[in-house]
């Protein structure tokens, strides 16, 4: 009975980290794009990305989610739930995660640019080879929030329908008439899956630090 | 274009009608978070290790799991502890507790930045602990918090988005009925897009204000790193 | 001085109203070494900073090796390669080690292969006696460590000329000496060097000319003798004064350099 349970509510936890692996580094990939586009881009480009930003931003997820989620599983593409779910969250979370990037590449500072230019680099190379490594590096702790962010918010994806935790737990409360102790699990999962993610991060953080003197 | 703007007029009272329950959400779950975190953030930092321990537990516990899955828990969960509350205390309570975790972690930041000095000066001139937390750790505290804490109104505005899920009769509520009316989730959702959009504007604009009408020349936190 | 390697011709710019510099003629022969001299804010950076291309000139041109490279449609990564320039605050790739930071201009712009772009850069941090801290990164270097690999990495490009643009104002006092020691032996096996700096005992040694520019414009060239010593104009004369007097006390101290 009990084994039953767990395994039935670890079957959602892996749907619930597919769901985020999906749209983090979709996320990622836009919001790479737009930091570079607003930040290296024209008068235009830098226009689009900042309207993007500040749109998505100031608009809650949940209603991104069901906007994206009816256009991705429409008639013009035709994605099941899991997927329209996960690709939605993830074109959410980019413009959150464009402003990470783009803070970093400021950080970084312009004189890395000069340099780099100065030793005959194009522009294109110069971010791919000196930009990009120093600001991924410096990103690593904003992104670790925005990545525990993702997770939390991939329970949205229950109101699809898509049979995550909290949707396992909701079927486990009806099956066993225990609703404290199906929603408290979830809980629990979601916490140590948190908590997994900013160890881990914090990990790579420090594996990727710069030395500097002792 | 004019099919959405008729659309969008069509539906605007009941929208609206939305739109006041989720800025009531808004207004009491910031209330009672600001209670709550005010609360967790000085028993963390000058409670015994008991309270402490309490306090810290809180925090992470609302910090590290989704606020629907803690509504969940208290609108779905609880009454099998024999605990039933209704939605509307359930979706005040969830988004307090939430929130008031958040509010927590603002303030903290700030009562850090003022340090044990302030603590050692009141207590030097014979103030009791809870009185220097009073009378002068939190005046700066409240004050310095504010750019921080300016992120959480609309935080948590766009979170109350979630309490449909339990029948709340919010802004996201009134798109999933419109949406059935209509057979147009897109332009539904849309709408109420636009509806937050301008609320997060105004709400923005007014938290500006604030941060500018209270802010001290030469107190700020960035100017406090050394 | 016909066999000029680096030239500006009739050089302007301009931010908004603000004008940096105009019609700069300056010619930088093969071998040579021209030291550029004047107050702050005079455009000598900014001028530097032009004749590489990292900024755009108003007007006027440039020529490298007898080719016009303002010309419009002319390879600007090309002409950096063939111009080296070392930074005030050294600019080192900060993720990168200092053999790396040496590398990659020839494993990523000139594509050498690894093997043999890393004996090449061995070879040019040897040059500024850095061969032993060839796996720090930045972050490890003191400021004057830094310079040096800063200098390293322009020359493993094998430039024709070499820019340095105040590469000692940003250092403690104890540490110039290292840089200067490391560009004065550039000068004595011949490398084209045009730099801007306010070390004067290094101008006085080591210069073939000396540029002295005040308010975008140049006052008086002429050899270190000429200028040191029987200045024309009265600017100069009087920024010399003032100079010795503020920068004298920082030359001893940082330990008997020139």
């Amino acid at each position: 009975m009990l084994s039953n349970f767990i395994s039935y509510i670890l079957q959602g936890t892996a749907t619930t980290i597919a769901v985020t692996l999906i749209a983090l580094p979709s996320g990622l990939l836009v919001g790479l794009l737009l930091a570079l586009l607003h930040t290296y881009g024209g008068k235009v480009a830098n226009r689009f990305a900042a309207a993007y930003s500040l749109l998505m931003r100031s608009v809650p997820p949940i209603v991104l989610l069901f906007i994206l989620y009816f256009i991705l599983s429409g008639n013009l593409i035709n994605l099941n739930e899991f997927w329209a779910g996960s690709l939605s969250l993830g074109i959410v979370s980019s413009a959150y995660q464009m402003e990470i990037l783009r803070g970093a590449l400021l950080s970084v500072g312009s004189g890395q640019m000069t340099a780099a230019r100065a030793v005959g680099m194009s522009r294109l190379q110069a971010i791919q080879h000196i930009l990009l490594p120093q600001a991924l590096r410096l990103a690593i702790p904003p992104w670790s929030n925005e990545a525990s962010i993702v997770l939390k918010d991939s329970s949205l994806v229950y109101a699809l329908g898509v049979p995550e935790i909290l949707r396992r737990a909701q079927q486990l409360s009806a099956t066993t008439q225990q609703p404290f102790l199906a929603y408290g699990t979830a809980a629990l999962i979601y916490f140590v899956l948190v908590f997994a993610v900013n160890r881990g991060l914090d990990y790579l953080s420090e594996r990727t630090k710069l030395p500097t003197h002792p | 274009m004019s099919d959405f703007f008729e659309f969008f007029t069509r539906f605007l009272p009941d929208l609206l009608k939305g739109a006041s329950m989720t800025l009531l959400l808004t207004a009491e779950g910031l209330a009672a978070g600001f209670v709550l975190g005010l609360l967790a953030t000085l028993t963390r930092s000058y409670g015994n290790k008991f309270w402490r321990g309490v306090a810290i537990g809180y925090i992470e516990l609302f910090r590290g799991t989704p606020l629907l899955v803690q509504l969940f828990l208290i609108y779905y969960g609880l009454p099998g502890l024999g605990i039933t509350l209704s939605r509307e205390l359930s979706a005040f309570l969830a988004l307090g507790l939430n929130s008031g975790a958040y509010q927590a972690e603002y303030l903290r930041g700030s009562i850090l930045a003022i340090g044990d000095n302030q603590m050692m000066a009141g207590r030097s001139i014979g103030m009791s602990k809870w009185k220097t937390i009073w009378h002068v750790i939190l005046p700066q505290a409240l004050r310095l918090a504010i750019p921080a804490w300016s992120n959480e109104p609309v935080s948590l505005l766009k979170s109350t988005g979630v309490v449909f899920l339990i029948a709340i009769p919010e802004l996201m509520a009134k798109a999933k009925s419109i949406a059935a009316k209509t057979y147009d989730p897109i332009g539904s959702y849309i709408a109420v897009a636009i509806i937050y959009l301008a609320m997060v504007y105004l709400l923005d604009a007014m938290l500006k204000w604030l941060e500018r009408a209270s802010r001290i020349p030469g107190f700020e936190m960035e100017g406090r790193k050394a | 001085m016909t066999d000029s390697i680096l030239e500006a011709r009739k050089l302007t710019k301009i931010y908004g109203s603000n004008v940096i510099f105009k019609d700069i003629d300056l010619k930088v022969a093969e071998g040579e070494t021209i030291v550029i001299i004047g107050p702050s804010g005079t455009g000598k950076s900014t001028l530097l900073r032009c004749m590489n291309l990292l900024t755009k000139a108003d007007n006027g041109q440039i020529f490298l090796d007898g080719k016009e490279i303002t010309a419009p449609d002319y390879n600007e990564d090309q002409v950096r390669q063939q111009i080296g320039m070392v930074f005030q605050n050294f600019l080192l790739f900060n993720h990168l080690t200092a053999l790396d930071n040496v590398m990659i201009g020839l494993t990523k712009v000139k594509k050498l292969p690894k093997e043999q772009a890393r004996e090449k850069a061995m070879e040019e941090l040897k040059r500024v006696g850095l061969a032993d801290r060839a796996d720090h990164y930045p972050g490890q270097l003191s400021g004057g460590q830094q310079q040096r690999v800063g200098i390293a990495r322009a020359l493993a490009m094998d430039p024709r000329v070499m820019l340095f643009d105040e590469p000692t104002s940003a250092l403690d006092p104890e540490l110039i000496g290292e840089v200067l020691g490391v560009m004065e032996k550039l000068a004595r096996d011949r490398m084209t060097m045009l730099v801007v700096t306010h070390e004067m005992g290094f101008a006085r040694e080591v210069a073939d000319r000396i540029v002295f520019m005040e308010k975008g414009h140049i006052v008086e060239e002429g050899s270190p003798d000429d200028l040191f010593y029987h200045p024309k104009h009265d600017r100069t004369r009087e920024f010399l004064w003032k100079i010795t007097e503020l920068y004298g006390k920082k030359e001893k101290e940082a330990g008997g350099n020139p």
